[in-house]
């Protein structure tokens, strides 16, 4: 059974039968694209609302109770706006891009286990490699931005998806960098594995948040990953005052709203994975504290940190941008997996 | 353990249905009424007058090269992190002499000018 984790007998033995089992296999799966759909909408509400306040107005407040609905009827508007291609475009690679993106954002989640309650997570897949496979789909990022920047026949759209393109390549090179400390520490890619590590401090013996023994990760880290979402301070890809939209200026209907459905995801998927990583995940829990308690909380603040950097940076111009990749982040990076392993190695002997 | 990638797989087939039917959608609602001055690239109302896929500044290949040499070198790293506790010295001085090549290829990019962008 090394697929649902539990401490428990499991009820009526469903979980050892075998048809069973790929029923629970199959209903978690889509269960969880059905999570993940909700939670990326009401990210999108979320980031709406707060950016309201903090402009001092109310945000979106009309449709349904505290404008909870206002994601339903922009999904109904988009869905049935005219969805054309214009003319001179590459007929198929205009629709691989947006696809491409989506499907990379939700096949991230096949190993990002899910706390759920005491003693009890969930994930769809766990293979060894978990964290690699993370990055090996989030880079398709770059295929899809820069398919779509190409195939719009535009020349905003191709600027966008060539400035996209070179800047999530350049940060994806610190964002690897950055987590080789945390693999040294726990000696594993699984991300069960790294969000259960478990230490023996004096009398406290059990699970730490791992930014406390790799604060610079940490940092690297949240740099890197805003950068990779194409979030403020870094969304020069669609710098609207140069760009127009960038890469998705000539998207519209529903092809725009997968662009905008894999951006937003992806901003969950790094949110999570720096709750795993770095604060210990759902962690702590007990019996009477169900562990997606700690779980959600700690996305929803790391959430709140980003719209929060998106409300108060100015954006970087672009050579700022590609120095502080390669010049600060990259020998920084670098520099903490040197250290990192030295120290961990004439620790443990 | 191969079978652990099966669920992988399915899910894989779920996400790529999703987004082929999202994608088919896309056709089937909304209305269609194309017209000649909609169809054009959109370019803030200026009508375009030369083509879309111009040359662009030789630095973005660059970057691509250089990203395959320090991405290969972050992947490098990352079964040796996993084992490390078990190479002990060994590994971290066999490690040692790679990042130190890689940061002398670092230095001389650097002092070149290849990171420069204006």
């Amino acid at each position: 059974m090394n697929h649902l984790y539990l401490s428990y007998p499991n009820p009526g033995g469903i979980f050892s039968n075998p048809v069973g089992y790929w029923v629970i296999v199959a209903l978690a799966i889509v269960f969880t694209l059905f999570v993940l759909l909700t939670a990326t909408a009401y990210t999108v509400w979320y980031e709406r609302v707060l950016l309201g306040r903090f402009q001092r107005r109310p945000g979106p407040n009309r449709v349904g109770p505290l404008g909870l609905l206002q994601l339903a009827a922009d999904g109904i508007k988009l869905a049935t706006k005219e969805s054309f291609a214009p003319a001179g475009v590459d007929p198929i690679l205009y629709l691989v891009g947006p696809a491409v993106m989506v499907a990379a954002a939700f096949l991230a989640w096949a190993v990002i286990p899910v706390g759920i309650w005491w003693g009890f997570s969930y994930w769809i897949s766990n293979i060894n490699v978990g964290i690699l496979f993370v990055f090996a789909v989030s880079s398709m990022n770059a295929y899809a931005i820069l398919l779509g920047g190409w195939s719009s026949n535009n020349k905003y759209s191709l600027l966008g998806g060539m400035r996209a393109a070179a800047q999530l390549i350049s940060y994806e090179v610190a964002l690897g960098l950055s987590l080789v400390p945390i693999f040294i520490i726990t000696g594993s890619l699984r991300l069960q594995d790294i969000a259960n590590f478990s230490v023996h401090w004096g009398p406290y013996h059990g699970p730490i948040p791992l930014v406390i023994v790799a604060p610079l990760s940490f940092v690297i880290y949240m740099v890197a990953a805003t950068a990779e979402t194409n979030r403020t301070p870094f969304d020069l890809p669609e710098a609207e005052q140069e760009l127009i939209g960038g890469y998705h200026t000539e998207y519209s209907g529903l092809k725009f709203t997968l662009y905008y459905l894999g951006e937003y995801l992806n901003m969950v998927t790094v949110s999570t994975l720096a709750t795993l990583i770095f604060f210990a995940g759902w962690h702590p829990n007990a019996p009477w504290f169900p562990a997606f308690i700690p779980f959600v909380a700690k996305i929803v603040g790391f959430l709140f940190l980003y719209i929060w950097l998106r409300n108060t940076l100015p954006r970087l111009r672009y050579d700022m941008l590609m120095r502080l990749g390669w010049k600060v982040l990259l020998p920084l990076g670098m520099a903490n997996v040197v250290v990192t392993a030295a120290v961990v190695v004439a620790l443990t002997g | 353990m191969l079978a652990s990638y099966v669920p992988l797989l399915i899910f894989a087939l779920i996400v790529l249905g999703l987004v082929g039917a999202l994608i088919t959608l896309s056709f089937v609602l909304g209305p269609t009424k194309p017209y000649r001055s909609k169809l054009l690239p959109y370019e803030s109302g200026v009508i375009p007058t030369t083509p879309a896929r111009q040359r662009l500044s030789v630095r973005f290949y660059l970057t691509a090269m250089l990203f395959i040499v320090f991405d290969v070198e972050t992947i490098f790293f990352y079964p040796w992190a996993v084992f490390l506790h078990q190479l002990g010295w060994y590994g971290v001085i066999e490690m040692f002499v790679f990042i130190a090549i890689l940061a002398v290829a670092l230095a001389h990019i650097w002092r070149k000018g290849g990171l420069e962008w204006e």
